[in-house]
């Protein structure tokens, strides 16, 4: 199972990146659980200075920027192996 | 009494899209847009490292708004990384105050709206007190600073973006369609746009070009919904409050209109640009400029949503010590501008 979280504040674009990650795990059948993390001193603690930021099982994948549905799920295949 | 209120909204709804304010705001989009892509966000950030030189944090701190803090989800996490884990807390706090403040559409759209002269009051004040309020922040705290554990700063982020000429010549030729543009030169501007073609022939690929445009039309998107609510709002303040009352509160040059103001600015929570069209509408209705150049500072840096954040972040002491000196700072900007140019 998968750990994925969604780091940012509630601004628009941390909202566009938990929908594209959401579809993607769908769309790929992974087991995973999404959690949107808000809170501020969580967010510095994972070393992210611009959000909306991506972590997949403890790592940031992506920070200040919005990936393509297609990079989401290279990240979300690339440790199935 | 709920008719004349919307009727309000919307004409001034209708007078907006029809006097092409908007227009002002094309090339500055185009500008954010490439800002967002091509400037290395980890270039600027490297400045905020706990191992930073002091004078380059607090000078980077002061103007890095307009680079970083296009969207105002930037701010706060940036903020909040430089005070935890970076350069503390005078540059931490500078930035806070000046991001907002200075992010290349608002400042665009102020000078558009509201006349040069407070565009111009709002860049200036916004960079020199958010530096001598991080003096202040840094003095006030330095004991406690020095207990900090230093860490350094991990960007997280990849370096990337453009250099050298290609970058210059490129925001140089958008920077001129914007100026141009304003002052219908129009000969200049098609110098400028032809300049832009070439540069992005030479040294763009397709791929590129596309990202711009895409991070352009994005914040398109993400901002004029905000922008068009704050006009509808300004509208309905318009008719709601009367005229009276605004000149009463925030007339003239007093210290008691730029203390309401700015302590109006402060509570109140303005999305990206709203506060400019809201401004107008009280300038409209008889709010000194002074007064006005105040809830413009202290309004973006401060509302009541972020200041929960900051106190989360800094605790309640060295909080609420930001606020008020924002509110002080803003306050006598506000007066001063008023007294120089009224």
């Amino acid at each position: 199972m998968k750990k994925i979280k969604i780091l940012g504040m509630g601004c628009t674009r941390c909202n566009q990146l938990a929908d594209r990650t959401r579809e993607a795990v769908k769309e790929l059948g992974v087991e995973a659980e999404v959690i949107k993390v808000q809170d501020i001193k969580t967010i510095t603690n994972y070393g992210v200075l611009v959000t909306p930021a991506l972590v997949v099982d403890g790592v940031v994948k992506i920070a200040g920027k919005v990936p393509k549905s297609e990079e989401i799920k290279k990240w979300l295949e690339e440790e199935r192996k | 009494m709920l008719t004349p209120l919307i009727q309000g909204g919307m004409d001034a709804f209708l007078d907006y899209l029809s006097a092409h304010v908007l227009a002002c705001l094309v090339p500055a989009f185009f500008i954010a847009g490439a800002i967002g892509v091509f400037v290395s966000q980890a270039s600027v950030i490297k400045y905020f490292g706990a191992e930073a030189k002091r004078i380059l944090s607090y000078s980077v701190a002061s103007v890095s708004g307009t680079v970083l803090a296009v969207c105002s989800c930037t701010v706060l996490p940036l903020f909040s990384g430089i005070y935890q884990r970076g350069a503390g807390v005078g540059p931490a706090t500078a930035f806070l105050y000046s991001g907002p403040a200075i992010n290349i559409l608002a400042i665009v759209y102020s000078a558009r709206l509201l006349g040069l002269d407070l565009g111009a009051g709002r860049v200036v004040g916004a960079i020199l007190f958010s530096i001598i309020i991080g003096l202040i922040m840094a003095f006030l705290f330095r004991k406690e600073e020095k207990e900090k554990v230093k860490q350094a700063l991990d960007l997280g982020i990849p370096e990337g973006g453009k250099r050298g000429y290609a970058l210059l010549i490129y925001f140089a030729s958008l920077i001129g369609i914007l100026v141009f543009a304003s002052q219908k030169q129009w000969i200049l501007t098609g110098i400028s746009f032809i300049v832009l073609f070439s540069a992005l022939r030479v040294w763009y690929s397709k791929e590129e070009i596309k990202e711009w445009l895409l991070a352009t039309w994005g914040f398109v998107k993400l901002i004029t919904p905000w922008l068009l609510l704050g006009v509808f709002v300004a509208g309905m303040i318009k008719t709601l409050i009367p005229e009276t009352l605004i000149q009463q509160w925030l007339g003239g040059n007093s210290l008691q209109s730029n203390l309401i103001a700015s302590v109006f600015g402060a509570l109140m929570y303005f999305a990206t640009l709203t506060e400019v069209p809201i401004v107008k509408a009280f300038l409209d209705m008889g709010m000194g400029r002074g007064p006005a150049l105040a809830l413009l500072l202290a309004g973006p840096a401060l509302s009541l949503p972020s200041m929960i954040v900051i106190v989360r972040v800094m605790g309640a002491k060295k909080a609420f010590t930001y606020i008020g000196l924002v509110v002080i700072m803003a306050t006598a900007t506000g007066m001063m501008f008023g007294h120089f140019f009224t």
